[in-house]
């Protein structure tokens, strides 16, 4: 009888972990939209948004990034670092009043969505580093 | 009965560590010590400003690699590329076949790879009167069975070398180390 408890706890378990549904991973509704947003968004001073964005690409290409696109009017740019994993990461730029920019990354890594904080603040910090700012926490 | 239920424990605590295990390594996103000879080895610098003449002989050097070109930004100096090609060989495909056979489930060879590459321009010093040119390139194989067997970043010195010296004949500029 045990034994087949244990069977139905670790099948469950199997189940349970792969039972998302296409809709959750669609808008990956189970994180905290606004935690992740700030977790994810950094400001810069800067109005300069072709030297942001040249500089995000230079920062990724370090970070051993390719990049696979750039649009300068949208103000992204997107690129994927493989190394026996794959990390895919997108950036986006928009001004935030009339002295910063705000900057957003969102990855991937594998299959999963990028969720912890640590990543993006090292990426951050990369960036800052290249951009000679600061790079700002959002409210 | 305890042990079993202390097996029972660790199997189910396994399974969900094991499918929650996706996290970033730590060095994905850092400098490393190896970070400034890549940049060094994939980029070089040329006395010009002219970003659309580079950007386009880089896209005729990319033609001429075999590459066709998904993605490019202009404004931004940026181009991306891609080509596809066979990863068959003679003996990885004996090697799945002796597996195969040993172990009884099918195992297979590797079938193709697409390669990629990005050129990226940027102007630089007091007046932007010069330019850096960094091509990075990586690329996935796939098994017969459509699945990923490895996914990387290739290239070494001497691949970047001859990508330059194309370059620099293609526009008359000497092509200087960073």
């Amino acid at each position: 009888m045990r034994r087949i408890t244990m069977i139905a706890l670790v099948a469950a378990a199997v189940l349970f972990v792969g039972c998302a549904t296409t809709q959750q991973r669609l808008l990956d509704s189970d994180s905290s939209q606004v935690q992740l947003r700030s977790i994810q968004t950094r400001s810069f001073d800067t109005t300069d948004r072709e030297k942001l964005l040249r500089t995000i690409i230079a920062t990724l290409q370090d970070l051993g990034f390719v990049i696979d696109k750039a649009d300068l009017e949208l103000g992204t740019v997107s690129a994927t670092k493989l190394d026996f994993y794959a990390l895919r990461m997108t950036v986006a730029i928009r001004p935030r009043g009339e002295k910063q920019t705000l900057v957003r990354a969102n990855a991937e890594y594998n299959r999963s969505p990028v969720t912890e904080p640590e990543p993006y603040q090292q990426f951050f910090t990369s960036l800052g580093k290249a951009m000679f700012l600061t790079a700002q926490q959002v409210d | 009965m305890k042990r079993k239920g202390m097996a029972l424990l660790t199997a189910v605590l396994f399974t969900v560590s094991f499918c929650g295990c996706a996290t970033v390594p730590k060095d994905a996103l850092t400098w490393g010590p190896e970070t400034m000879a890549q940049r060094q080895m994939q980029t070089r610098k040329f006395a010009t400003n002219d970003e659309k003449k580079i950007l386009s002989a880089c896209a005729g050097l990319l033609q001429d690699m075999g590459f066709n070109i998904d993605e490019s930004e202009t404004k931004l100096g940026v181009i991306t590329a891609s080509k596809t090609r066979d990863a068959r060989t003679v003996g990885d495909f004996f090697t799945s076949a002796l597996l195969t056979s040993i172990l009884l489930v099918p195992i297979y060879p590797d079938d193709k790879q697409t390669m990629r590459a990005s050129v990226v321009t940027r102007l630089f010093g007091e007046q932007g009167e010069n330019m850096t040119v960094r091509v990075t390139f990586q690329r996935i194989v796939w098994d017969l069975n459509g699945r990923i067997t490895r996914q990387e970043r290739v290239g070494d010195a001497e691949m970047y070398k001859e990508f330059f010296d194309k370059l620099s004949k293609a526009i008359f500029l000497e092509g200087q180390e960073i």
